[in-house]
């Protein structure tokens, strides 16, 4: 099959059978995903667990991601209240900085810029790992141990992933809110109990629900993209590496898109 | 006739259009040791993943004790697999567990063993492989590379299998530390009255660890006979790759 010639006789390719070989094979590729996903969830979802790996990949992917995810939400929380006042200005509506901040980084910035960073730092991280496992046949010798690697090595990251993104993400929102309240305070004139005020007053429960509920899915998108390209990794250093960028790239356009398709329900049913 | 622990019959397996294995037929009896010689990337490890349940077969069939394990899954495939130790030819340790860790993998996890005991069982173990309890707590990154084999094999014997693989047991060893590895694997099977099939392309070792020598060439067994005969095979294939020329019947895989 692979080796009818694609080539017609002019020595170009034809387009049209190039565009019908790329949607072949991301149909495949969509499969293969879809039911290395069913695996893991069925995995994740029944016993056997293996609780020391569940702890370890929570320190691994929540822990250690703290000092990432909070940078960059001060960095981001900042930044709006800076756009948000000047924009605001060319109306006279500077004083609804701290509401548009917290409803900002609460709904939206939070939560894709902890899924974001987490898609580098993490997804690439579990794929060069489990790929490199599969290269030195690690994940053969875990079976002919009578391990399951879908038990044992991507269920407990899967967990991990849907259980700490939530935490991350609450974290994220407090020092996103804080760093639009230290530049609206420190930079804009605003005064800083009215500042905390007006935040604490405009944000509902909904607005922070909205952000951990996506949170739940992206930490599952980290973790199976991160597994998934791991595992079907090629030998070598580059198949290693492939997979890691595979795994890091398709974790954020999947965590984007799936993050518009969330937005649109939750504006739908009026979260 | 014997009754044999391990026999394949017709296993073919392709990767597209690379047909690797071509109607394999191997049989074991129980505790004795079988080598298969055979060029790199002939298929040698293929047959062991494929009687493992690692791949599977697109003819043919395996039996393991007598009965067809050729698709078996689930629990019918662990129970095969508890009764087989395997030395992959990486050593395939987990790098993110300790060398006892390692030893005791099945025991901790398969059979439920608690730490403390399967601790004691890893340690005694490593002990059968010249490993000093002083090694127990180290990772594999901290070992050298011929430790990291007897590692390997003392995972492979610590449930006490029946049939132990051994993929390339001395490659990428040096001539003094691959015999030790190869005396070893002989002390090891012989007290645990196991079989052994092995996979090597290294002349020296398989004429010390074999009972049997069979040749694999272009996805087939070509010949088979006792350990003694490969010197006077009358296959002109054999006597190519015994003597190491690279003028005859096998090209060389450049
Ligand atoms: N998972 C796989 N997918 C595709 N090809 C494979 C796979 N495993 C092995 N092969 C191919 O099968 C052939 C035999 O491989 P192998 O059994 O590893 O050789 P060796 O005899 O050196 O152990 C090689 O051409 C290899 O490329
Ligand atoms: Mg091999």
């Amino acid at each position: 099959m692979s080796h009818v010639s694609l080539k017609p006789k002019s020595g170009l390719p034809n387009p049209l059978q190039w565009l019908g070989r790329a949607a072949l094979g991301m149909m495949a590729e969509i499969g293969r995903l879809s039911v290395f996903a069913a695996q893991m969830s069925w995995a994740g979802l029944t016993p056997r667990w293996y609780p020391a790996q569940i702890f370890r990949q929570m320190v691994a992917i929540g822990f250690y991601s703290l000092p990432v995810v909070g940078l960059s939400a001060v960095f981001i929380g900042a930044a709006l209240a800076l756009n948000i006042y000047t924009g605001g200005a060319r109306y006279g509506a500077e004083q609804f900085v701290p509401n548009i901040v917290v409803l900002g980084i609460t709904r939206e910035l939070g939560v894709t810029i902890t899924g974001l960073m987490l898609a580098g730092r993490v997804s690439a991280g579990i794929a060069a790992e489990i790929g490199a496992m599969r290269v030195t046949e690690q994940i053969d010798a875990l079976k002919t141990l009578s391990a399951n690697p879908f038990r044992y090595l991507y269920a407990p990251r899967f967990i991990a992933g849907i259980l700490t993104l939530p935490l991350l993400v609450l974290v994220a929102d407090i020092i996103g809110v804080m760093g639009g309240w230290a530049v609206s305070v420190y930079g804009l004139g605003f005064d800083s109990t009215t500042y905390l005020r007006n935040t604490l007053d405009f944000v509902t429960r909904n607005d922070i629900l909205v952000g951990v509920i996506k949170a739940v899915f992206f930490g599952g998108i980290i973790a199976l993209m991160g597994c998934y390209h791991g595992d079907k990794s090629s030998a070598g250093a580059t198949g290693v590496g492939r997979a890691a960028t595979f795994a890091m790239v398709g974790a954020a356009v999947l965590i984007l898109a799936v993050n518009y398709v969330l937005s649109s329900i939750f504006v739908g049913i009026g979260l | 006739m014997t009754q044999h622990l391990l026999q394949l019959s017709g296993v073919t397996k392709s990767f597209g259009s690379n047909h690797v294995l071509r109607g394999v037929d191997i049989d074991v009896a129980p505790g004795k040791s079988l080598v298969v010689l055979g060029g790199s990337g002939s298929g040698k490890s293929v047959i062991l993943k494929n009687t493992l349940g690692l791949m599977t077969p697109d003819a043919g069939k395996i039996y393991f004790d007598g009965k067809d394990v050729t698709r078996d899954q689930g629990k019918a495939r662990d129970a095969m697999r508890a009764r087989i130790g395997m030395l992959f030819q990486s050593a395939a340790l987990f790098d993110s567990l300790t060398i006892w860790e390692n030893v005791a993998f099945r025991l901790l996890n398969a059979d439920g063993m608690k730490r403390k005991d399967a601790k004691e069982h890893a340690i005694a173990t490593m002990k059968q492989v010249r490993l000093g309890s002083d090694v127990a707590d180290l990772t594999p990154a901290e070992i050298s590379g011929g430790m990291q084999k007897r590692v390997g094999l003392a995972r492979a014997i610590a449930s006490k299998p029946d049939l132990i693989f051994f993929d390339e047991p001395t490659t990428g060893l040096d001539p003094i530390t691959a015999d030790a590895i190869n005396d070893l694997i002989i002390e090891q099977t012989k007290a645990l009255g196991a079989a052994a099939v092995s996979i090597t392309h290294d002349m020296a070792s398989a004429r010390k660890i074999a009972d049997e020598i069979a040749f694999l060439f272009d996805g087939k067994i070509i010949w088979r006979g006792p350990a003694a005969d490969i010197d006077h095979s009358g296959n002109e294939y054999v006597d190519q790759f015994v003597n190491g020329r690279a003028e005859g019947p096998i090209q060389p895989a450049l």
